[in-house]
């Protein structure tokens, strides 16, 4: 009957209830989904690289390092001399090694060339592997291998003959030297998904009649002529370096970064990720005290529209006085009210963060290479939504009191 | 308990002092004050005469500063407060000035709202819906009002269901609040002969107040106000 009376008094005044409800929806929804973008960002992040326990690249800060030899964000100031590099990989610290060279691009995509160590070296998600989803990896000098975003959103399938252009945003392209694809990797969701990966080599061989960043004019070596080169590679930009012994990281690391031939930097990825973290954690910590502020504003909102409709209501209090509730029904009733307006806001809220994620999540993980895990409820959200109940009962108990007080000394006399 | 006393009074105001905390300039005093099992009173008196007051008083919304009120020999003043809320809605029906029923809630909802306090009151009766559908057809309500919303109904209508809602459950105490001031005269008259044969049936004593003489012939008594308030200290 309380119940049923309840939902017959919130139905009545539909317009301003259902008007609460969706405002403390649509903030719910905020902090949920900032909560999630926050947590799925973290994972993400942490996951793209594992295993690995230094990045080597050219003097740079290590975020910057870290940007382009992992995230493949910016560019890298410099090259390393494969000198230098092969001097590192025969330290006796180095366990294995591989090479990166970035710099081109096709259609937007990153163009990475390496060694097929990558593939057995390369961790990502606490020591997951990248596997190939389709045909192979790259045998011929002119095969790549595309990660399964490239592949998605340019519809490309085994065979596809692509061209790579010079630099990352350029009108230029290596159109002399057409690519096909070998291999499409399986999703990682990592920055790989949207790299296209050559060989070192061929790296070497589409610049074979560039010189400082510039075709030479006129100059066009055949293929077949380029074939018969010595391709190996000159320079390199990043390498990830695996150690035998985790103690002797620092020592390593130390090492390169006062190697005195040329200027180098080594980082230890999971510091450069944390670092990384703290930066953008500003942002987030930002938009998460927003969110609870946005929450806690609804709330009082809430207790306002109760507050407000509060003095009309004197009557409603006096009948219900009247045929025997006691004082603390009427607080009960306004309790109950709070309670199924911030429940019935719970459940809106998931089903519009459902809607909302689902919307969202492929650009997202497309533009940001943040996947998020699109789960209905998970443990967290129901704990904050318990919360959230509690909360608005309990600033509901500021209108309830009141009301309270009214009805012990309205009696029969309601002076309006 | 009633039955056993059968002659007792069915309220008896022994030396009632009450004044507001907050006005001290209004005081009331009730040196005796009686209505006997069945009768019916009319309690006339101007407005702001204390008559409000008064009824909470007796229906213990408001504690006497001093005094005993008695309903059927209890002295209710005495109750804690969750036994005095209890009393009111097992022992007496209220009917308001107006705005008597909750608008948002269906006619039958309102009307059966006291027995969901009330056990002693559901005790009284057989089959809910049907006792209530039976009280709105002796108050002239057609039959289709009962599922209707409270707030559609006519004022006189409203009226009426509020009271087969003081009558349901035969409370042995019927307490009206100038019941008719929103009708018109055709309306109250109707209006006071549905409520008064209703109230004979239920064999329930009657306590009205009004500031209008000319229902005086209705009743079993008439008592002005200002006979029964002595200006206290």
């Amino acid at each position: 009957m309380l119940l049923k009376l309840t939902f017959a008094s919130l139905y009545a005044r539909l317009l301003t209830v259902s008007m609460t409800v969706f405002a403390i929806s649509l903030s719910l929804m905020l902090y949920l989904s900032v909560e999630k973008l926050r947590t799925s960002a973290y994972t993400s992040f942490t996951d793209t690289i594992s295993q690995t326990d230094l990045i080597l690249g050219s003097r740079t800060s290590s975020i910057q390092l870290l940007l382009y030899s992992v995230f493949r964000v910016g560019n890298a100031t410099n090259n390393i001399t494969w000198e230098s590099y092969e001097e590192i990989m025969n330290k006796d610290e180095v366990e294995w090694s591989v090479p990166i060279s970035l710099g081109d691009s096709h259609k937007g995509f990153r163009v990475m060339g390496t060694n097929l160590d990558f593939f057995k070296r390369y961790k990502y998600r606490g020591g997951q592997l990248i596997e190939i989803s389709e045909g192979n990896y790259f045998d011929d000098l002119y095969d790549v291998v595309i990660g399964a975003a490239v592949a998605e959103k340019l519809k490309y399938n085994i065979g596809k003959s692509i061209i790579v252009s010079h630099g990352i945003k350029s009108f230029t392209d290596h159109d002399d030297q057409p690519f096909k694809v070998s291999g499409i990797l399986e999703k990682t969701g990592t920055p790989i998904d949207n790299t296209v990966i050559v060989s070192l080599e061929a790296i070497e061989a589409i610049h074979v009649d560039w010189s400082s960043g510039a075709k030479i004019p006129g100059q066009e070596t055949p293929i077949e002529e380029i074939r018969n080169m010595d391709l190996s590679a000159k320079n390199i930009t990043a390498a990830f370096i695996g150690v035998k012994s985790k103690l002797t990281i620092f020592k390593l690391q130390r090492w390169i970064n006062e190697y005195p031939e040329e200027a180098l930097t080594s980082i230890l990825p999971g510091v450069a990720l944390h670092e990384l973290w703290r930066i953008i954690g500003i942002v987030e910590n930002l938009l998460l005290g927003i969110s609870i502020v946005v929450i806690f504003t609804t709330l009082i909102g809430m207790a306002a529209i109760i507050f407000s409709s509060l003095n009309e209501r004197r009557r409603e209090m006096a009948i219900w006085r009247a045929m025997g509730a006691s004082p603390n029904i009427v607080i009960g009733i306004l309790m109950l009210e709070a309670f199924i307006i911030s429940f019935l806001s719970t459940l809106i809220s998931s089903i519009l963060l459902y809607i909302l994620l689902n919307i969202l999540q492929p650009w997202i993980d497309d533009t940001y290479g943040i996947l998020i895990n699109i789960e209905l409820l998970s443990l967290k959200d129901l704990l904050i939504f318990i919360l959230f109940i509690i909360s608005a009962m309990l600033v509901s108990l500021i209108p309830a009191i009141r009301a309270y007080w009214f009805s012990i000394n309205d009696g029969m006399t309601i002076k309006i | 308990m009633e039955k056993s006393n059968l002659n007792a009074d069915t309220i008896r105001i022994d030396s009632v002092k009450f004044h507001w905390s907050n006005k001290n300039d209004f005081k009331i005093y009730v040196p005796e004050f009686n209505v006997a099992r069945g009768e019916k009173v009319l309690l006339l008196g101007e407005s702001g005469s204390g008559k409000t007051t008064l009824l909470s008083l007796i229906c213990g919304f408001l504690n006497p500063i001093s005094g005993d009120i008695f309903l059927n020999d209890e002295p209710i003043n005495n109750l804690s407060a969750r036994k005095k809320d209890q009393y009111r809605c097992d022992n007496i029906g209220i009917i308001f000035q107006q705005f008597n029923l909750l608008p948002y809630a269906k006619v039958i909802d309102n009307i059966l709202l006291p027995l969901y306090f009330s056990k002693k009151r559901v005790e009284n009766i057989k089959d809910q819906k049907e006792t209530a559908a039976n009280i709105c057809k002796s108050l002239r309500l057609p039959d289709e009002v009962l599922n209707m919303q409270a707030s559609k109904l006519s004022v006189g209508q409203q009226q009426r269901v509020a009271v087969a809602r003081a009558l349901i459950g035969n409370p042995p105490l019927i307490i009206a609040d100038e019941p008719t001031s929103a009708l018109d005269k055709n309306a109250q008259s109707i209006f006071l002969d549905l409520m008064f044969s209703q109230i004979s049936e239920s064999r329930s004593t009657l306590l009205m107040v009004s500031h209008d003489e000319s229902l005086s012939q209705r009743f079993d008594r008439v008592i002005n106000l200002d006979d029964i308030l002595k200006e206290g200290d």
